[in-house]
């Protein structure tokens, strides 16, 4: 991965009225990554990406994207910076096509836009007109947009809302793509599966703060359920001793099920002590925890009540 | 290639030929009201109150205001606030082309529908009822354009005081009616007198009618009643510039 900053926030401060929707962000995103900004609704995501957008003021902290400071140079930031806004709509009656060339007359060297159109599955919709479009077909125009002046950075917002299973992953396969190239992305999701499969590193944000940066991977490790362990057994066994090995965070019994969750290396404990019992598992299996389990860990365990106070101060 | 500016204001002529209602009401509205009323016999009779002009001599200037009323009140406002609470405004405002070249593709699309309906009225109530020329051209001139600055202030001070759609359109029913009866559209102004009628001249669209009748009969308009349309002008836009949100 290469190593110059694409964006760097520092401190980050945004409020509305008595509102704290950020409170401080500070994350530095690298040339060629995708980055993914996960958190729950009301978090400070997107609000942090239309700063970095210089749609939005801010009250303090430091924002720099191939160092243009997008709060003061609004025109500049427009050319190296592709943005796919959450809910934002197109005139109406504007067809696909129009569309297209009306954001081709945008960029001095824009991408042409047939292929792209047909990389996104709208080459059939190019007469349609926006209101026409279904909401998958929206959002693929959208991003659609967002690439036309080859941006070197490029911001997707909630993505693929809207997507059928299908459309979604072609949308990921054209993110890679985008990337492979040499494109920044900066993704903001709710999706743990989209921040899991596409993103190199992500940042948790909750309560307008970063409450974790790291690889997918890292992440999950991290979490409470990094691995989970279960198997099958005829007879009954002592759940209390499984719970007190060390590293185990939890240990039920479902319909002859046994299910083990904790740290990277409790599978081991866990064998160790069924030979012990003298417990023969069947249908053994060890997956890695997911990061819906990291997540909830980072944003709901953590409700310390003086960050929340000072958040909705 | 075309400068950001001019593609956003190409783009927002051919999306205006689409909206067949504003076209309605704008372009075809006041020639037809002008027609069902010259159609009428006592429209058609010279009056002596009015100076012995005939009452669809009169409604003329009316329905040329009516369509800067149509346009400024009715439709742009409409299109405007739309644009805002659905987020094309945010969405312009993230590209290199400014978000203001769409505000100004409105303007213009309006303005040019404006004139053509203008034009078309003018021309038919000449060809179908004989009425009159506007003898000062100069005048008309000078006249028609102050009021079309006064309309096009009016619409873009609606869409700026407006946080939804849907207070603009309770803003402009509130003040559509007063501009339809200062305009004239409910019976000409001529017909008042007195302090009625001083009130009516410090109207946008009181001002404009009296302006229009004047170099319609062949009189530079009274500089009082161009200074009433160009100080509303100036404080409409003052208030649109002040108060415009784009997001």
């Amino acid at each position: 991965m290469a190593s110059q900053p694409a964006v760097e926030v520092d401190g980050l401060r945004k409020v509305y009225g008595t509102t704290v929707a950020v409170d401080d962000i500070s994350l530095t995103v690298y040339e060629g990554e995708i980055f993914g900004i996960l958190g729950p609704n009301g978090a400070g995501k997107s609000t942090t990406v239309e700063s970095i957008a210089g749609l939005r003021t801010i009250d303090s902290g430091t924002i720099s994207v191939h160092g243009i400071d997008p709060v003061n140079q609004r025109e500049e930031i427009t050319e190296v910076l592709g943005v796919q806004l959450q809910e934002a709509k197109l005139q109406p009656k504007i067809t696909v096509q129009e569309a297209l060339e009306l954001w081709s007359a945008f960029y001095p060297d824009p991408e042409p836009w047939a292929p792209l159109a047909e990389r996104l599955g709208l080459g059939d919709h190019l007469r349609q007109r926006f209101e026409d479009l279904s909401g998958g077909q929206q959002q693929r125009l959208s991003i659609a947009l967002a690439l036309i002046g080859r941006p070197r950075v490029v911001v997707l917002d909630e993505l693929t809302t809207g997507l059928d299973p299908r459309a979604r992953r072609e949308v990921w396969e054209l993110v890679r793509d985008v990337r492979d190239r040499g494109v920044t992305v900066l993704l903001v999701t709710h999706s743990m599966e989209e921040a899991q499969t596409l993103c190199d590193r992500i940042a948790i944000v909750d309560a307008g703060r970063v409450r974790a940066l790291d690889t997918p991977a890292g992440l999950i490790g991290s979490a409470s359920a990094a691995t989970i362990t279960t198997f099958e057994t005829p007879v009954a066994i002592d759940l209390a001793s499984l719970r007190e090995l060390e590293g185990v965070t939890a240990a039920r019994s479902e319909n002859g099920t046994v299910t083990v969750e904790g740290a990277e290396g409790v599978a081991l404990a866990v064998i160790e002590e069924l030979r012990t019992q003298g417990v023969a598992p069947l249908r053994l299996r060890v997956a890695a925890g997911s990061l819906d389990a990291a997540y909830l860990d980072l944003t709901e365990n953590d409700t310390d009540p003086d960050i929340r106070q000072e958040a909705l101060r | 290639m075309t400068s950001p500016t001019v593609a956003v204001i190409r783009t927002e002529s051919r999306l205006f030929a689409r909206e067949r209602l504003s076209l309605f009401w704008i372009v075809l509205f006041p020639s037809l009201l002008l027609v069902v009323l010259g159609l009428v016999p006592s429209f058609r009779e010279h009056n002596p109150d009015f100076g012995d002009r005939r009452l669809i001599d009169l409604y003329v200037p009316v329905t040329v205001l009516l369509s800067m009323i149509m346009a400024s009140i009715m439709t742009m406002p409409a299109t405007l606030t739309g644009y805002r609470e659905s987020g094309v405004l945010r969405r312009l405002g993230t590209t290199p082309a400014k978000p203001a070249s769409i505000l100004l593709g409105q303007v213009l699309v309006h303005a040019v529908a404006v004139a053509a309906s203008s034009l078309v009225v003018i021309v038919l109530g000449r060809v179908v009822f004989g009425t009159p020329l506007p003898e000062s051209l100069l005048g008309y001139g000078v006249a028609y354009l102050l009021a079309l600055a006064v309309s096009l202030g009016i619409g873009t001070a609606i869409t700026a005081v407006s946080p939804t759609a849907k207070a603009g359109q309770v803003v402009g029913m509130v003040v559509f009616f007063p501009c339809m009866f200062t305009a004239g559209v409910y019976f000409p102004v001529e017909v008042f007198g007195g302090t009625v009628r001083d009130v009516i001249s410090f109207t946008p669209y009181g001002a404009a009618s009296n302006a229009l009748n004047d170099a319609a009969a062949g009189s530079f308009p009274a500089l009082a009643d161009l200074a009433v349309m160009g100080g509303w002008t100036v404080v409409l836009h003052l208030i649109a510039v002040r108060a415009f949100r784009w997001g």
